[in-house]
């Protein structure tokens, strides 16, 4: 009966797209864990991905231990799975293991993060460019204030690690040259919301009560979300007064901007598995290599893009 | 007069924090007022320096008894939570307080039964629940941000009562609460005996078993207000990052208050002082505009040389080099 459903699923899908379905197929999917909301959602999304796709998933959560995600590997060979899906926790020791896939002659996909092993011991990597995420962001704001003068507030992410550093420099890079636009002070405000509101509570104190500040920038949504909640409460408007712009498109940044209260976000998509199911399917009917890196779109959502759609869509993804 | 003189050290640091402060950022002590409520870098201070001001109530009873409690952070985390999902699962507001202050309060019997009756160490104890305790907060929220949009639970974290911010009323009542009860009864005295010596106090006839579960129940409870505080400031739970580290912070205000970690006598008002300090070196470095990655070294800088003019030995040395001076002249007439 399941299968039969399963079968139906897929024939219509191969019906809908025209493309080389791959039916009954089984991937082995050695999932982080569930540390941040994102995180969650790619788990429910990737099991959404295969069902459409009539995929049979096997999911093995590695709870931020690389030796179960070894394990687990191991077992998913053992089993002789068609395709294996790995969302690394860590960059390096992966060799011997991805060795032992390479000789079962099962491909395996990175999906978000990536390793430090040679690249023809994977089919394919599937990840976001952060710079990218940065440049989007800062080319929105380039356009939106079109040539007037605006002095930027920048919420940095965690100092040191690796998404604050790409997205301030994805920022700057779309700002340079347009000299009317200047960053004026940038904090780290780690990524959560009550840092990002006590640093910005102190960017207000610091600029004339925010009347000198044109924009904020915050390298992530959560951080976004507690600096609108200090722009309320020092008496300004967030989305009119200062423009609100953050990467990550979580579904509380859609609920601020149905509220006029936030202007732009860029997209960390969690559908990091559809692109991956595509390339293993061109993969499968006739050997086809992909990319060594397939790149996510960075897409971008304004108050424009039917927000309150956005967040009903988001809300229930385990955000 | 005694109190002054034993805070003299607290109060010298903070103003000349103050003034260093002020350089690089002038306006630091001005104080508006919009649309009724004062507005400030001080105000600020005040308010953020709240749930470290809270914590190090409890804390400083906890280290009077030659203890620590490494969990307020992680219960901070449990309490918010707790709070969080009664106000959006509809309990109303003095329930979901209720429920969040009783989190607090069983998770300090639970740190103060593991000390007091099983007789495990409290940094032992304690670390305990402050490995568990953010994962019992994980799931509680379900690993999302709970969040919720009423208005009378968010007022006690951004409200404003008599202008000054509602967490600064919280953290001030509490800790004149807290201190009257220990100064205006023996129980100050009693806290310090068995901090000293808890054989000879429960030889003396102190029931030091059931003052310590207290003491450890009254830090939880602390935890709790200051998990409500921000968890209402921020509208949402976040039991990833809520109160994180903020147990070291506690503890080093209570230091810089000049407590000893020995146990023994202590002083609430110096403590809050510490948490004052502490917060003036986070807001006074945001308002300086440095680059983030100087964050920590200037904090530490600050720290370290707060704690080194306030060190009993370089007091001691001090005192001697003046003496010896002071002395000399008279000797050489005597002879």
């Amino acid at each position: 009966m399941t299968r039969k459903t399963l079968m139906m699923t897929a024939a219509a899908l191969a019906v809908s797209t025209g493309a080389a379905m791959a039916e009954g197929e089984v991937v082995g999917f050695s999932q982080i864990g569930s540390e941040s909301g994102w995180r969650a959602a790619e788990t429910t999304l990737t099991r959404q991905q295969a069902e459409e796709r009539g995929i049979q998933l096997q999911f093995s959560d590695a709870q931020q231990r690389q030796e179960n995600q070894i394990a687990a590997i191991r077992s998913f060979i053992a089993q002789g799975v068609d395709a294996i899906l790995l969302a690394p926790v860590v960059a390096t020791g992966w060799d011997s293991v991805l060795q032992e896939a390479q000789e079962a002659e099962i491909p395996v996909v990175l999906l978000d993060r990536q390793v430090d092993s040679a690249d023809d011991l994977y089919l394919t990597a599937v990840g976001s460019d952060l710079v990218h995420e940065g440049e989007v962001a800062g080319q929105w704001l380039v356009d939106e204030v079109a040539g007037e003068e605006c002095r930027v507030v920048e919420l940095q992410g965690t100092t040191g690690s690796s998404p604050a550093i790409d997205r301030k420099t994805g920022f700057e890079n779309a700002i340079e040259g347009h000299d009317n636009i200047e960053i004026v002070r940038s904090q780290t405000g780690d990524f959560t919301r009550a840092q990002g509101k006590e640093v910005m509570e102190s960017f207000l104190q610091a600029e004339n009560g925010g009347q000198d500040i044109c924009a904020l920038y915050a390298h992530n949504d959560d951080m976004a979300v507690g600096a609108i909640q200090a722009i309320k409460e020092a008496g300004l408007k967030p989305g009119e007064d200062i423009l609100i712009v953050s990467i990550d498109a979580v579904p509380d940044i859609f609920q601020a901007m149905a509220a006029g209260e936030a202007n732009a976000t860029v997209e960390l998509t969690p559908n990091m598995a559809g692109p991956a199911f595509d390339a293993l399917a061109a993969y499968w009917a006739d050997g086809t290599m992909p990319e060594k890196f397939i790149q996510t779109e960075s897409k971008l959502y304004t108050q424009a893009d039917d927000p309150q759609g956005e967040y009903d869509r988001r809300k229930d993804l385990g955000y | 007069m005694t109190l002054l003189t034993r805070i003299a050290p607290q109060l010298i640091a903070l103003a000349a924090l103050i003034a260093l402060v002020s350089l690089f950022f002038p306006g630091f002590l001005a104080v508006d007022v919009s649309g009724g409520r004062l507005v400030g870098p001080v105000i600020d201070v005040l308010k953020r320096g709240a749930p470290v001001a809270l914590l190090a109530v409890g804390m400083t009873l906890v280290i009077a008894t030659r203890g620590i409690d490494l969990s307020v952070g992680a219960i901070m985390a449990i309490c918010g939570a707790a709070a969080a999902l009664s106000i959006s699962s509809g309990l109303g507001l003095v329930p979901a307080l209720l429920v969040a202050l009783a989190a607090g309060a069983v998770a300090g019997l639970w740190n103060g039964v593991l000390v007091a009756v099983v007789g495990i160490q409290p940094f032992v104890a304690t670390l305990i629940l402050m490995t568990m305790g953010r994962g019992v907060a994980q799931l509680i929220t379900e690993g999302r941000i709970l969040t919720f949009s009423d208005p009378g639970f968010a007022w006690l974290g951004s409200g404003v009562l008599l202008g000054l911010p509602v967490p600064t009323w919280i953290w001030i009542l509490t800790a004149a609460a807290v201190g009257l009860a220990v100064r205006r009864t023996a129980l100050g005295l009693l806290i310090e005996s068995v901090g000293v010596n808890r054989r000879a106090s429960a030889l003396a006839g102190v029931n030091a078993t059931l003052l310590l579960i207290a003491v450890y129940v009254l830090s939880g409870l602390c935890a709790a207000l200051a998990g409500i505080v921000e968890t209402a400031d921020i509208r949402g739970a976040d039991a990833n990052n809520a109160g994180l580290w903020l147990e070291l912070d506690a503890i080093l205000a209570v230091v810089i208050g000049g407590n000893s970690l020995m146990g023994g006598r202590f002083s609430i008002v110096a403590s809050i002082l510490g948490a004052l300090i502490i917060q003036t070196i986070g807001t006074g470095i945001l308002l300086a505009g440095f680059p983030s990655e100087y964050n920590l070294v200037i904090k530490a800088a600050l720290v370290l040389i707060i704690l080194v003019l306030q060190s009993p030995r370089i007091a001691a040395e001090w005192n001697l080099w003046r003496e010896s001076h002071r002395v000399q002249p008279r000797e050489r007439r005597r002879t």
